[in-house]
């Protein structure tokens, strides 16, 4: 019988905004003063519209949240920044109390909004485990059972009676996070800490994640890294604007969140970006990613064909030898890594008259791995740059099936990466949506 | 008040209400962490020195040459017919212990900020647990002072330990409620008032001169004696030295009537930090 562990009841959180008070006693003192004369408080803003003030400076990160978590659930929770995430999770640990409402546990909770907290960088690495274990929950004979795992999870066993302060940040990250790993607490709330050490480490991260989640634990946790929300988390809740809007299924979520991101439509505007390279006789308006039928797709599944749509005016001339690019920069590394390119493979060259079109590529099998690419959007006349727009939008790739199969595919069978694409130029907006510059 | 096992549930999170809001228990489940805390504090302090834990016996040592050497040798204060250097001794580590107390604890919110925005444990846990570093301290200064006690003790007819010696360790639990009392109710208010934290520094140096820590008070003239009275820590340093010494100006009732004030400190810092606590993240 699944049991609810954790029970969130019309939480409300409330913050003011801006100055909360005059931060000094002797000031308060002197408005205190004023008004047993009945005098004006001297401190008052010069508009006098105090209370006016007051109510426009309070601001509700959390509305009326209310949901229940079941035993053994990991639920992910998501949103934009500002939404109220880390909020709820310093409510739900207990940083900082509701303004109203109510939160009932089952069982032993722990936190985890930063790795390494309270590490003292004069004691040793052995001594922060002790330390930072006991912060955390965790009393000294737990620790010493556990202690020689730790130490090999975060593989620094040959510096461990060294002080943290001549540590790496990786090595020093690395025994934060081991030391967390080891909690096992009955619930764990997790806020974005995965985001450490290198790819390896993280994955062992994850891994760990996986394996607490799998042992019947409940977790809360907290990310920007939709894969990792999709694969750790089978229930996602999405925050926005300090209310809960969606729960259920993560994949749901997760794609109703990034829809919302992108606007529903997913077409992204490009009209008003003031950030571009080149002349004034072409501009990018916007760029779209659509379906076979033509409709508008927030994200591309991983082996799904796919048009890639960007559409410009010509304000001038009749440019000639057009070469339309797109380049794909990797979110997480920040590496730019290929390119989409209308005159490769072809040589295609384009020319066009002035008014709007529409560039198509066409991208039959999507063969990007699952993820977030920022695109750079480049529009090039023989050596002349018409226009550029670095870092114009991202291209979410969800997940999706690459091979039909799960069986070793033939050789040849596949297409190589970006080689099998067509590209073709069309008058007019498609879509029909008019966007003037 | 505490309902926190109602209908089966380990542990309720409500908004910040009423006053009296403390969990005694919980400060007990965290020893450990009270331990690891005054264990840091204390490992912490000497690493990369020379002189490691000696500086605790340096800085009363020093500060006591000074005093014999200004107050009574240029001064000529009277010290009840004591050794100087030994009245002076007395009154600086009782009343070193009370003001390392009351300085480190009432730092608690601001300077643990980061700590206490990430991760929930008990706050009292801090002050607390530098309250009991500092009783480390004040153990080895203690030895310190025993070591002259009993060379003045073997070697003049002045000193008369008397049976109330058998009282200290109540001596020093007072000084430390004091400290820690005190301690925390300025560290609540400095939450939403900074400038206390300037007042501390040097507020607690004034203090040290209307309590009878370089002068006896039976030298205080009768229409001063009121701020004594007021002054807890002015019983805890007489009570500490008429039970090493054998001379001071100490009665049972007054005796009684700091305590009881001490207790009235403890109890209100205790409630208060456990009112600020709650949402001081929200204001630090």
């Amino acid at each position: 019988m699944s049991d609810t562990v954790i029970q969130v009841e019309n939480l409300w959180k409330e913050y003011r905004l801006g100055v909360i008070n005059h931060h000094t006693l002797s000031r308060d003192l002197q408005s205190w003063w004023a008004g047993v004369r009945g005098k004006e408080d001297p401190n008052s803003t010069v508009d006098g519209a105090h209370a006016k003030r007051n109510a426009a400076e309070r601001f509700w990160a959390l509305q009326d949240i209310c949901f229940e978590v079941k035993q053994g659930d990991v639920l992910g929770i998501i949103g934009r920044n500002g939404a109220g995430k880390s909020t709820l999770l310093k409510v739900l640990s207990q940083v900082t109390a509701p303004t109203r409402g109510e939160v009932r546990f089952k069982g032993r909770i722990a936190s985890l909004l930063e790795v390494g907290t309270g590490f003292h960088p004069e004691l040793t690495g052995r001594e922060n485990i002790f330390l930072n274990g006991a912060i955390l929950g965790m009393s000294k004979a737990d620790i010493r059972r556990k202690i020689d795992q730790i130490i090999a999870f975060a593989e620094v066993e040959k510096f461990v009676d060294t002080p943290v302060k001549r540590y790496s940040s990786g090595m020093y990250v690395r025994l934060a996070f081991a030391v967390a790993a080891h909690l096992e607490p009955d619930i764990l709330v997790v806020d974005e800490v995965l985001a450490v050490g290198d790819a390896q480490f993280q994955k062992k991260c994850l891994a760990k994640m996986e394996d607490v989640g799998k042992q019947g634990r409940t977790i809360l946790f907290v990310s920007h890294n939709m894969a990792a929300i999709q694969s750790l988390c089978p229930r996602a809740c999405l925050l926005e604007a300090g209310k809960l809007v969606q729960m259920g299924a993560s994949g749901e979520v997760v794609s109703g969140y990034l829809g919302g991101l992108f606007s529903a439509s997913g077409l992204r505007d490009l009209s008003g970006r003031r950030d571009r390279v080149g002349g004034s006789s072409l501009r990018l308006l916007s760029f779209d990613v659509v379906d076979d039928v033509g409709a508008s797709m927030a994200d591309v599944p991983c082996g799904k064909r796919a048009r890639l749509e960007l559409r410009f005016r010509v304000l001038s001339g009749n440019p000639r030898n057009l070469r339309f690019g797109i380049s794909l920069v990797e979110k997480g590394s920040g590496r730019y890594f290929t390119e989409l390119n209308s005159y490769y493979g072809s040589a295609q060259v384009f020319s066009c008259a002035p008014g709007f079109h529409t560039f198509t590529f066409t991208v039959n099998r999507m063969p990007l791995a699952p993820g977030q690419y920022h695109l750079n959007f480049i529009v090039t006349s023989g050596l002349e740059v018409l226009d550029q727009i670095k870092d114009a939008c991202q291209l979410t790739v969800s997940d999706g099936l690459f091979y039909d199969s799960d069986q070793m595919p033939l050789p040849g069978s596949y297409p190589v990466f970006f080689t099998e694409f067509q590209c073709g130029l069309s008058e007019g907006i498609l879509g029909g949506q008019e966007i003037t510059s | 008040m505490d309902k926190v096992t109602e209908r089966g549930w380990d542990k309720v999170i409500r908004p910040r209400n009423g006053w009296f809001d403390i969990h005694p228990a919980e400060i007990w489940r965290y020893r450990d962490l009270i331990g690891l805390f005054v264990w840091r504090d204390f490992v912490s302090i000497y690493k990369q020195t020379i002189l490691g834990p000696l500086w605790y016996v340096i800085q009363p040592l020093l500060t006591t040459l000074v005093f014999t050497v200004i107050f009574g040798k240029v001064a000529h204060l009277p010290t009840d017919g004591l050794p100087p250097f030994l009245f002076y001794l007395s009154g600086v580590i009782a009343w070193k212990y009370f003001a390392d107390c009351l300085n480190s604890t009432s730092n608690t919110f601001v300077g643990n900020a980061h700590l206490f925005g990430k991760v929930y444990f008990p706050r009292l846990t801090v002050p607390v647990s530098v309250a009991i570093s500092n009783l480390i301290a004040f153990g080895i200064q203690l030895f310190l002072f025993l070591a002259f006690f009993v060379y003045y003790w073997q070697n003049s007819s002045v000193i008369h330990p008397q049976p109330v010696l058998l009282l200290l360790p109540v001596l020093i639990l007072q000084m430390a409620a004091l400290g820690l009392g005190f301690g925390i109710i300025v560290s609540s208010m400095t939450t939403r008032y900074r400038d206390l934290t300037q007042l501390v520094g040097f507020g607690v140096q004034l203090w040290m001169y209307v309590t009878p820590v370089v002068y006896p008070a039976s030298s205080v003239p009768d229409k001063w004696r009121w701020i004594l009275a007021l002054n807890p820590m002015a019983h805890v340093v007489e009570a500490f030295r008429y039970a090493f010494l054998g001379t001071g100006f100490i009665s049972l009732q007054s005796w009684l009537i700091s305590l009881a004030t001490t207790a009235a400190v403890l109890f209100f810092g205790i409630v208060l930090f456990s009112r600020v606590e709650r949402t001081f993240m929200d204001t630090v």
